[in-house]
C-alpha cells in the first residue's frame, strides 16, 4: 500500500434523481497530515461529498482519489485506508461499547490476538473504559460520538473522515473531541477531512478551510487568509454619554469607514489598516474628550467570508453553543 | 498501519450471526411473544374447535394433533418479522453504512442476519414440539419423524426469514416490514392451517387454499404428526421451502446490491 495520505478531487459531481446536483464540480486537494475543514450550511453538499469520498456513493462525474486510490474503482482499498465517523452516529443499541469494538475489529480483519488490546486501548483513550460493558443505548450523545470515533480509528486508518462530529455535543465533549482530532494530526500524521457548520470549529481546528455552498466550493484557504481576503477588523466604541456619539464618530473617522452599529449607542469603524491602530484610536478618543463605556476590536470571521462569497450569512451559525471551548494545541500548519 | 488482512467470509458470518443472536436474547419481546402467542392460540383452538374432529373425513380424532402444525408456521412468521425489522433498523439508523465501510461482504451480511433467524427457528421449534408432546400429541412417524419435523420446521422458518430479509432490504423501513406482517397472516388463514382442504365447503376458499403454498408447508408438518411417513407431503413441504429459500435469497442479494451501493 502506498504511503499516500492525501485526498485529490477534480470536477467531482454527484447528481440525484430529478437532476439535483448535490455536489456540482468541486476540486480540492488535501495534503497528508493536514486537517481540512469543509464548512457549509445544511444541504450545501458536505455529507454527499464525504459519502462519495468514503465510497458509500459513486460519483456521477469527475475523479477522486483517497490515499492514492480511485474511489470509483478501488473502493475496497480506499475503505482499508480510511476511518469514517458519519453525521448520524450509527451504533447498535443492543451491543456494549466493547462488543462494538470486537465486531468492528473482527470485520476489519484485525488478528484475533490483537483485537482485545486495540479495542481496550482505544476505549481508554476516548474515556469509555468505565462504560465499555454498558449497552450503547445508555450512552450520552458525547459518549456515542467518542465510541464512534474509536470505531473509526480501530484499524489504524491514515485518513479520517469526520462528518459534523460535534453537532449536538456539549462544550466539554466538543473540546475533548477537538483535542483528540488535533492530536491525531499532530502526533500520528493522520489526515483529517472534517465537515462542519460551526464557524469556530473550522477556524480553530482546520489548517485549511473549504467553504461549500449549493454544491460548489466558493472559497478555500487558511482561515486567516480567507478572513484577510474579504475583510478587515472592526473597532466598536460605546461612549459613556450617548450625546458623544457624534464626537466618537469624528474621532474614529481617520482610521476607517464607519459601518452599521452593532449595538444601540455604539459607533463602529472598519479599520483601514489593522489592529495595530488600536493605541492611536484610544489616544484619539482621549484627545476628543470622549469617556468610553465599552471598546472592542472585532476580527473578521468565517461568516464574513461566507457572506462576502455568497451574499448570505452561514445558516446554522445561530445553532452554535454559546460557549466556545479553548483552542486545542496544534502544530504549526 | 492500515494494511490489514481482510476477514474471511465464514468469520464475518459468525460475527454477524453472533450479533443477531445477541439481539434476540436481549429483546425478551422477540423471544417470549413469538413462542407464547402461538402456544396460547394452540390451546384456545384445540379446546374450542375439538368438535370439528367429528366431521366425516376429518383426518384425526384429536384437534390438538391437527392444530400442532400451526404454531410452527406462526413462529416462522414472527421470526421473519423480527429479523426483518432488525435489518430494517440497521438500514434506517445507518448501521448498514458502518458495516459497509468494513471489508464485510454482502452475502455475509445476509447469512449473518439469517443466522439469528435460524437460532430462533431451532429454539421455537424445539419448544413447540416439547409442549405438544407434553400435552398429549403423538408423532405418528415416531422419533425419526419428530427429528424430520424439527428439520422441516427450521427449514420453513429459514424460508420465511429469507422473505423477511428481502422485504427489509427492499423497503428499508421497519414500518414497511411491519406492514407486510398481516399479509403473511392472511396467507396462513387462507391455507389449510385451521381446516383440512377436503372439508372446506366454499369453492373459492378451497381453490385459494389449494394454490396457497402455505397449505403444503402446514400439511408436511401435519403428515408426520397424524399420518406417519407421507413421502409426497414431505417432498412438497421441503420442496416449497427450498424454492422459497432459493427465490428470496436471490431477491435479497439483488436488493442488497441496490441498498449497498458502495463502490
Amino acid at each position: 500500500m502506498p504511503d499516500d495520505r492525501s485526498i485529490q478531487v477534480a470536477g467531482l459531481v454527484r447528481e440525484f434523481k430529478g437532476a439535483i446536483k448535490a455536489v456540482d464540480g468541486i476540486d480540492l486537494s488535501v495534503a497528508g497530515g493536514e486537517i481540512y475543514g469543509f464548512l457549509g450550511p445544511n444541504g450545501a453538499g458536505k455529507s454527499t461529498t464525504v459519502k462519495v469520498l468514503t465510497t458509500l456513493l459513486p460519483p456521477s462525474a469527475g475523479t477522486a482519489t483517497v490515499a492514492g486510490y480511485d474511489v470509483a474503482k478501488q473502493g475496497a482499498k480506499v475503505r482499508a485506508s480510511i476511518g469514517v465517523a458519519l453525521q448520524d452516529v450509527a451504533l447498535d443499541p443492543m451491543l456494549t461499547g466493547r462488543e462494538h469494538m470486537r465486531l468492528q475489529a473482527g470485520l476489519q480483519g484485525i488478528p484475533r490476538a490483537e483485537r482485545a488490546t486495540r479495542g481496550n486501548d482505544l476505549l481508554e483513550r476516548v474515556g469509555l473504559a468505565d462504560a465499555a460493558d454498558r449497552k450503547s443505548s445508555t450512552y450520552s450523545g458525547g459518549m456515542r460520538r467518542r465510541l464512534d470515533l474509536a470505531l473509526a480509528l480501530l484499524h489504524g486508518p491514515s485518513i479520517l473522515f469526520l462528518d459534523e462530529p460535534t453537532t449536538g455535543l456539549d462544550v466539554q465533549s466538543r473540546t475533548a473531541l477537538w483535542d483528540e482530532v488535533a492530536r491525531l494530526a499532530r502526533d500520528e500524521g493522520t489526515t483529517v477531512f472534517l465537515t462542519t457548520q460551526y464557524l469556530e470549529e473550522a477556524d480553530v481546528l482546520a489548517d485549511r478551510v473549504g467553504i461549500i455552498d449549493r454544491g460548489v466550493i466558493v472559497a478555500e484557504g487558511t482561515p486567516a487568509a480567507l478572513k484577510a481576503e474579504v475583510s478587515r477588523p472592526t473597532v466598536e466604541v460605546i461612549p459613556r454619554d450617548a450625546e458623544d456619539c457624534a464626537a466618537t464618530g469624528a474621532a474614529l473617522a481617520p482610521f476607517g469607514e464607519q459601518v452599521a452599529e452593532r449595538a444601540a449607542g455604539s459607533v463602529a469603524v472598519r479599520l483601514r489598516s489593522g489592529a495595530d491602530q488600536l493605541a492611536e484610536i484610544v489616544r484619539a478618543l482621549d484627545v476628543a474628550d470622549v469617556a468610553v463605556a465599552h471598546l472592542a476590536l472585532h476580527e473578521p470571521t468565517l461568516d464574513d467570508v461566507f457572506l462576502a462569497k455568497t451574499g448570505r450569512s452561514l445558516e446554522g451559525a445561530g445553532d452554535e453553543p454559546a460557549e466556545t471551548p479553548p483552542e486545542p494545541e496544534r502544530a504549526a500548519a | 498501519m492500515s494494511a490489514l488482512a481482510s476477514s474471511n467470509m465464514p468469520a464475518q458470518v459468525g460475527l454477524l450471526a453472533g450479533r443477531a443472536v445477541r439481539h434476540i436474547i436481549r429483546q425478551p419481546a422477540q423471544v417470549v411473544f413469538p413462542i407464547a402467542f402461538p402456544l396460547i392460540l394452540l390451546a384456545v383452538n384445540s379446546s374450542g374447535l375439538d368438535a370439528a374432529t367429528k366431521l366425516p373425513g376429518f383426518p384425526t380424532t384429536d384437534y390438538l394433533d391437527f392444530a400442532l402444525a400451526v404454531p410452527f408456521m406462526q413462529g416462522a412468521l414472527f421470526a421473519a418479522l423480527n429479523g426483518g425489522q432488525d435489518l430494517a433498523r440497521d438500514i434506517e439508523g445507518g448501521f448498514l453504512d458502518r458495516l459497509a465501510l468494513t471489508p464485510m461482504s454482502g452475502p455475509a451480511l445476509i447469512a449473518g442476519q439469517l443466522g439469528g433467524a435460524l437460532f430462533m427457528g431451532v429454539v421455537s421449534a424445539l419448544i413447540y414440539l416439547t409442549v405438544g408432546l407434553l400435552i398429549g400429541t403423538g408423532i405418528a412417524a415416531g422419533f425419526g419423524g419428530a427429528l424430520v419435523l424439527l428439520a422441516l420446521a427450521v427449514t420453513i422458518s429459514f424460508a420465511f426469514a429469507c422473505l423477511g430479509t428481502f422485504v427489509a432490504l427492499r423497503a428499508g423501513s421497519g414500518q414497511a416490514v411491519q406492514g407486510f406482517f398481516p399479509l403473511f397472516f392472511v396467507l396462513l388463514f387462507l391455507s389449510s392451517a385451521f381446516f383440512p382442504r377436503n372439508l372446506i365447503e366454499q369453492d373459492w376458499f378451497r381453490q385459494v387454499a389449494t394454490y396457497n403454498p402455505v397449505s403444503y408447508l402446514v400439511e408436511g408438518i401435519r403428515s408426520l404428526v397424524i399420518t406417519g411417513w407421507d413421502g409426497q407431503a414431505l417432498a412438497q413441504a421441503f420442496g416449497i421451502a427450498a424454492l422459497m429459500i432459493a427465490a428470496f435469497l436471490a431477491l435479497s442479494a439483488w436488493a442488497l446490491r441496490t441498498r449497498l451501493v458502495r463502490t
